[in-house]
Parts: C-alpha cells; structure tokens; sequence
C-alpha cells in the first residue's frame, strides 16, 4: 500500500468519502461507533448499499482504495469466525431487500441479500410455501448473512442445508463485476454451481447480492414428541432406530446437559392419517421410553442455548461428528468439562451435527475447547468455536481446513486478490 | 508425446491398462453423444489413485491435455478426448470400498456402476437415490462429473446432494480432500463445486455418498389426458395442493406410441400421459393418493391406474426409462435434447415446440420430468432424407432458446460438455462466465483437465479480468441476469 492509500484508510474523509457519497446519497454513509465492530476491530465508516450495482461499486472502489470491507446483513452472526485483521468499511445490504419474485407455482422464490428471513417466511407463506429452513433469529437475520454463514437448524435432516435449497446466486465481486450463476430453475447443470462455492463462504469470496431457492410446502398438520431416555448410549440407540426406520420424520433432536438425563424431539409433518399412523408407530418402537407429546417450543431450542447467563464466561461450538458417535461425543464432552470445571449443554441432531455451550472460566473453556477439538478431528469430526469471551485468548474458530487449503487460498486469489474481503476470519487465515 | 513419456505412462498401468493401438481407440473416440469425435494419443487405465497422480503428474509436465471417461454413457461429449491429450478411464477403479449402514454412508472408487451401490446396500433396505435412465451402465465417477439427476431427483435431489466428500487428484497431480463424512467440514464447500464441473476441475478418485432409507410403500399412477396441457394443469394443482411427490413424469403421445413399441408397458394410448410416484409411510401416501386421483379426474383424465404389485410399477417404469432408446422403433435419427423451464411456462413453450416443429417439417416427442421442469424433446430425423438432420439441428438449437427465453436452463442433467459450450454464451453473461473461469483457474492454471469443455472461449489464467460490462440483452432491458 501506498502512502496515500494508507492516509485514505485511516481518514476516510477525502475524495473516496465523497465517491462513496455519490454512489449512494449522505444519508447511507456515516462513520461508525464503537457498537460496530467486529471481533473487537473497529472500522471507520458503515454505508448502506441500496441496488446491487451500488454494491459493486462501492466494493470496486474500496478494493482499488486498498480498504478491508467488511459485509453485513442483519448483524447477528458478526461474532462467528474470527477477529478481523483490518475494517475499514462496514458495507450493509439492509436496504436491499425486495423479494424480486415469488414465483409459487414453480416453488421458487428470488429474492435480495437484505431481506430478513421472517419476512421472507411471510411472504411464501401467502402461497402455503416455505424456505424449509430454520435458522437462528430469523426475524433479524438475513438471507445474505444466512448464506454466508451457512446457518441451519433441525430441518435440514429433512430438505437439507442451505446448499441444497438455493439454486441462484448473483454476487459482488471485490474488482466490481457482479456475477450470476445457477439460476431460477431446480434441475439445472449449467456452468459451475458457484453458489454452492459462496454458501458458507463467509463473506470472503464476495458479496452475495441475491439468491433464489427451491421452495417447500408447509406443512398441513405438524405433531412433535419428545422421548426421555437415561443416558446418552439410549439417546443414541433412539436416534440411529429412527433414522434407519421407516418414519417419515422432519426432524430428530437430542438435548444433552450436565444436569440432566437426554431427551429427544421429534417432528413430524404429514396428513392428519398419516401422524396418527407414525404416532403409533414411534409409541411402539420407543417402548419402554415414555413418548409425550411436546410444544413447539423444541423449536427454539436453539436460540435458547444461545441465550446464556453470562456470554463473558461462555463458549459456544458448533459440532459435527458421525451419527454414531454422538454418545461417544457427548461422554467425551462430559470428561473434558468436569476435568476442567465447565458446566455444558448440548443440542445434537440426528445429522451429527450440533450445538455446544459451555459456562465457566476463560482459561477453562479454551483448554476444554482445544481438547474437543483435538478428539473430533481425530475422528473425522470437527469443531467451530462461533462464540468465546472477548478476552480469552485467541483461539481459531476453525481448527485443521485439511489438505485443500492451498486450493481454498488459490480460489479466494482469484475472486479477491487484494483480501478485500473479511481478510482473516475465515479458515487458515483466509 | 515422445517415445519416453508413452513408455513412462506405459509403465505406470502395465500393458494390460495401456491402449495405443487406432482399432482399440476407436472405443473412446466418443462418448454417448456419437456426434463428436476425436481419437485420443493413448487411454490408460489406472486401478489406484497412486497410478492416477502418477499419470497426471506427467501430464502435468509435459503440458499434455488429459479426459476423465467413467462408462461413457454422457450425451454431452463431456468424456470427448480433446486433441493430442491422452483419456483415463477409471472403469477398473470399480471398488465399493466400505459400507457404514449406522452412518448411511458408502465409499466407493469412480468406477462403480450407479445400480450396484444400490445393489449393495438393498438387503438392508437401503438405496442410493440418484436414478438417472442410465444407472445400470453409467459410473458413479461420472455421475460426480455430471451431477447427474434421474426421476426420483424432485424428491430426492441430485448427485451433488448426495455426495458428501470427495478424494480428488487435482491437475498438478496434487491429492486433496473435498467434505467428508461429518458434515459441515471448515473451509470452502469444494465438493459442492466439483460435483457437476464435468471434469474440468480434476479427477475424483474416491467418493464418500448419502444412502437413504427405502420408504414404507411406494405407489405409482398413472393417467390418461387428452393432450399435455391437462396433464400439466394436473401437475400445476398436485403442486399447488402442496404436495412433493417422489416422481412426476409426462410423455406425449409420440413418446408413447415409441415407448409401447419398444417395451410393451402397456401404457393408455392418449395425447398427455401422466405418472405420479409417491412414497412413504403407507397411511400417508394412501391419503395423498386420493388426493392425485381426484386431482386428474378434475382435470380430464380418461383413464387412471395404479400400478398393483412391483412388476406393474417396474414395467411402468422400464417404459419411461427406455423411451429415448425408443425412439429408434419410430424414427432413423434422433436428437435427444435437455432443457429446463419453469414448469409454469410449460403450455407456452410445448406449444412453440409443436409450431417450430411443423414449420420445419420434423417430428418431436417430448419425455418431461414434470415436476422439476426437465424438458427431453426428442428431435427425429432421417439422415438419408437431403437437408433433415441440418433441420433437426437447427430445430434443436432453437428449442434451447425457448427454455432459456422462458427463464430456465440450457441443461437439466445432460451437461454443457462439447455440445453446448456455444449456448453457455447465451444463457451468462461474460462477466458470469469469466467469474467461473477464474475459480477453474484456481484449480487448473494450466488448462489440462478436459480443456475446451463447458465453456465457450477459454480464458488464459494470467489474464487479468476485465471491468463489468452488461450483457447486450441485459442493457436493453430484455433479460435479467440469470
């Protein structure tokens, strides 16, 4: 970087503000405060994007400009990943947010970046239609900050993740261009499946602008049980019995705690004769558990175990391990903790994946969290720590990427050379 | 190639994985789409992921061009060798390499056969969804390739859905590892983006797939329209009535009257026949079946039969699965072409179809998979007839515009390959297409693996990207950029 190029950076009030300005008016550019840093790094300026194209642009000249720009949807998932290295600009897409078409008879939806994901449930809902998805704070999160993140909750055992609903993506590159690829129809092989490449990306490839997904029904009836069992090898049992049975179930969710006995949810959607007849069948296959019928409130499960007394004194993970290993897992978890005085909770589904949250003191928590980490990896598993104290010691959210990281670096080259981009939060310092 | 490097090559697979001799070339000149061909220098045939880094790290430094080939069943001339370069074929790396029922999972070499991963996993009651018409010949290598689909994909989903990690040797030779068997593996979702990058990217050498649960019953329907566009409104309403069948398939009646010659499925002679599939729990299927009978009676249906017993069900679907081969019981030549629309846009562009068909004076049977919007017109000619088969190209070429002027796709399953790289042009936009030549670039700097596929004009990886400048149609207004 050049000398003039770095007093840009840091002031920001020279002829770059005022471009920035053109492009989208004064009232969407003001500097930012304290309440907008990421990961404990605080950037200069925070600009609203209305059009796509001022999305480019603005990226084009922040790239050329040698800024770090730093996307932002809905802000609830700025924590995941890891601290960046450089923030200059906060570039938000809340003002883009049309859902450009819902296209319900060929249950597909094209919608922008900023779009909330509950205001999106809402209009699909006006056709009887869902994103079948269930993601975390869906009234403030966004469709970009979802994608990015790739988050994903229960449902996806059933209709899958993020990359199996969207089947479109138009995204911002940091040189300006604004590529499309995939497109508005399900089936289709056409050129390489780039949204896919962005989903989960972080941010750090580009900037999704809009997507469109494949679209589900809602469902006529839903009834969800919940089964108690004594220990985790039971839970375990329960859950792999269902998954090779023939129940047509939405979802399977197992809670695990270091204060109580797992339970497991589950969901299922069908026809009024349909749930009687599966009602009757999980009776019989979880004999001896007790089956009860649960509220709805299995649902936010999630939401709740990232809601904890103390986020200062806390760490929560995302896990991913075999399905048959789950019990295994969750004793490991049960060693580490009480070896380092943590108290733990965990929401594990049927997929393998799952949610961590572990209380106690920072140093305990990062030994706890390496720990982990160390066990999954070494069986095939993984861990993501997606929130830790502010001071722990910096600890990697990722752990090992494995031997495609060289080519993850290649791909992140070619799209954002200058690591415009989120530079360093995601995986090997990418 | 020098006379070094063939022995070098030579050496690596042993003279019983080496064929150099024109006669024996001659195999893998082409793959399913007949059209193109080009003979390669040499095809070797590995049976290790070792031989095949070996082969490619020579490739490598010798700058030579290299082609993937599974079965070469493709109708896109994906497996096409390209000039000078050598083609490996994977057809001995054909190892089921472990089966994890308590995970669902199975791990297998590229060279397996679709249907025997099914095969396999069966007395367990397990199956591997992606059906495309070719699984008894087709490889699973090549499935990846594709991201191949099948009738069941509406339900089920496609390769790409199923594939959870992939072991790939990269162009330089380079071995990696894309997913796994966790989900969610940190890092980019590289799997997501080899699958379905038509071996441009590298070869996969080991596969980790998704295999399901067989459902509790499975019913298929099947009903007789007057013509297709009751049976798409029939299909409209199934849709509507929110239900997600496992299958929803249409044929015309040229289709039929082909299918019934060549296989004998007993299907009702009519202008639009229907076939539903729904699967699940029994009590769950029964009351939606109702449902889909009630729904075509209201919209015309002459005749409707569920299929009784397996052997029914499996006739009604040997006749859908044979009828592009079919099509050589009523016609010389036949193009067999992929589309995808929106399923809304259906009467629209079948209807287009049958006037860009008259005008031309050449027939087309159309096989659609109705619930996604796979439109398989079957354009038939007869090469002996002067100016025919310039027509049915012509015609073909046009039903592509149809589909992406109607918002849909240029392929739905078949590929881009050889035969469509021209038409990539005009479904992207320059700037959608450099952006996915860069992250081939990223993969393949030196453009060895299946180079002049998929897209129109390549693009030197030193070459620095150009500003946006919209698409011509774009500018005007005319199109969106999808």
């Amino acid at each position: 970087m050049d000398a003039a190029t770095k007093h840009e950076a840091s002031g920001l009030h020279s002829a770059l503000r005022y471009k920035f300005i053109a492009i989208v008016g004064n009232e969407n550019v003001r500097a930012a405060t304290a309440a907008d840093a990421v990961g404990g790094v605080q950037p200069k300026l925070v600009i609203e994007a209305g059009t796509e194209s001022e999305i480019a642009e603005i990226l084009r000249l922040s790239n050329a400009a040698g800024l770090a720009v730093i996307p932002w949807g809905g802000g609830t998932k700025l924590g995941w990943g890891n601290s960046p290295e450089r923030a200059d600009l906060v570039l938000s897409t809340a003002r883009l947010n049309e859902i450009i078409e819902h296209a319900w008879a060929d249950l597909t939806v094209t919608v922008e970046a900023g779009c909330t994901i509950q205001r999106l449930q809402e209009t699909l809902a006006e056709h009887g239609q869902r994103l079948a998805l269930d993601p975390l704070w869906p009234e403030k999160a966004t469709i970009g900050g979802v994608l990015s993140a790739n988050d994903s909750g229960a449902l996806r055992s059933r209709f899958g993740a993020l990359r199996d609903l969207i089947i479109g993506a138009t995204i911002a590159l940091p040189d300006g261009t604004l590529a499309s690829s995939g497109g508005k129809v399900v089936k289709n092989v056409a050129g390489y499946d780039l949204p896919k490449l962005v989903t989960g990306a972080l941010g750090t490839l580009g900037i999704i602008t809009r997507a469109v997904f494949r679209l589900h029904p809602l469902p006529r009836n839903t009834r969800s049980f919940s089964v108690a069992t004594a220990n985790a090898e039971e839970a375990q049992r329960f859950a792999l019995a269902v998954q090779d049975s023939k129940l047509a179930h939405t979802f399977l969710q197992s809670h695990f705690s270091d204060d109580a006995s797992p339970v497991s949810d589950i969901l299922f959607e069908g026809t009024e004769a349909g749930l009687v007849a599966q009602e009757a069948q999980l009776r019989n296959f979880a004999a001896p558990a007790k089956v009860l019928e649960s509220s709805t409130s299995s649902w936010t499960a999630r939401e709740k175990l990232w809601t904890p007394a103390d986020p200062e004194n806390t760490a929560i993970a995302k896990i991913s391990v075999l399905p048959a290993n789950v019990a295994r897992t969750m004793k490991l978890v049960e060693h580490i903790a009480n070896g380092q005085q943590v108290r733990w909770r965990a929401l594990v589904y049927a997929t393998g994946l799952g949610w961590l949250r572990l209380e106690g003191k920072v140093g305990a928590l990062r030994s706890a969290l390496q720990a982990l980490r160390g066990e999954l990896e070494s069986q095939q598993g993984s861990l993501v720590a997606l929130h830790h104290p502010e001071k722990m010691p910096s600890f990697d959210a990722w752990g090992n990427a494995g031997d495609a990281l060289p080519l993850m670096k290649a791909v992140k080259q070619q799209l954002d050379p200058k690591s415009t981009l989120n530079p360093g939060r995601f995986v090997g310092g990418i | 190639m020098g006379m070094q490097t063939f022995d070098e090559l030579r050496a690596i697979v042993g003279k019983r994985g080496f064929i150099s001799s024109p006669e024996e070339l001659h195999t893998y000149e082409c793959d399913g789409l007949t059209y193109f061909r080009v003979m390669p220098r040499a095809v070797l045939l590995p049976n290790s992921t070792e031989q095949v880094q070996a082969i490619v790290r020579i490739c490598h430094r010798e700058r030579m061009p290299f082609v993937a080939r599974g079965s070469g069943t493709g109708l896109s001339g994906g497996a096409l060798p390209v000039e000078n370069g050598i083609v490996i074929s994977l057809a001995r790396m054909n190892h089921i390499l472990e089966v994890d029922f308590p995970n669902a999972r199975v791990v297998v070499e590229p060279g397996v056969i679709n249907l025997d991963v099914t095969g396999r996993v069966s007395p367990q009651d397990y199956f591997y969804a992606p059906d495309p018409s070719s699984q008894s010949i087709c490889s699973i290598g090549g499935n990846v390739a594709e991201n191949s689909g099948g009738a069941h994909c509406l339900k089920y989903g496609f390769t790409t859905t199923h594939v959870l990690g992939l072991e790939v040797v990269l162009p330089d030779g380079t071995l990696v590892h894309f997913g796994g068997k966790t989900l969610d593996e940190p890092g980019y979702d590289l799997a997501g983006v080899f699958v379905g990058s038509e071996g441009t990217l590298g070869i996969a050498t080991k596969v980790i797939l998704r295999i399901v649960k067989r459902p509790e019953c499975v019913r298929t329907l099947l009903a007789a329209f007057p013509s297709t566009n009751e049976a798409g409104a029939a299909v409209s309403d199934i849709i509507a009535a929110g239900m997600l069948p496992a299958a929803i398939e249409m044929m015309d009646n040229l289709s039929i009257q082909a299918a019934e010659a060549a296989v004998h499925a007993n299907y009702p002679n009519c202008g639009g026949l229907l076939l539903v599939e729904l699967d699940g729990p029994v009590a769950e299927v029964e009351a939606l079946m109702t449902q889909v009978n009630e729904i075509c009676r209201s919209n015309g249906a002459s005749e409707i039969r569920v299929a009784q017993s397996d052997a029914e069900r499996a006739l009604v679907w040997k006749g859908r699965k044979a009828a592009f081969a079919a099509m050589g019981r009523i016609s010389p030549n036949y193009i067999v072409q992929d589309g995808v629309i929106p399923r809304t846009a259906l009467p629209r562009v079948l209807s287009e179809i049958e006037r860009l068909s008259k005008e031309a004076g050449v027939r087309v049977a159309n096989v659609f998979h109705a619930g996604d919007g796979n439109l398989h017109p079957l354009v038939l000619y007869d090469r002996r007839i002067s100016g025919q088969e310039k027509a049915a190209e012509a015609l073909s070429a046009q039903i592509l515009e149809l589909c992406i002027a109607a918002g849909g796709s240029i392929t739905g399953e078949h590929g881009v390959g050889e035969d469509k790289k021209k038409a990539m042009a005009k479904m992207f936009a320059e700037p959608d297409l450099a952006t996915m030549q860069r992250v081939r670039c990223a993969f393949d700097p030196l453009q060895l693996s299946n180079p002049t596929k998929v897209f129109p004009t390549p693009r030197l990886c030193g070459e620095k990207p150009g500003e946006y400048v919209p698409h011509a149609s774009e500018s005007a207004g005319i199109a969106e950029r999808y």
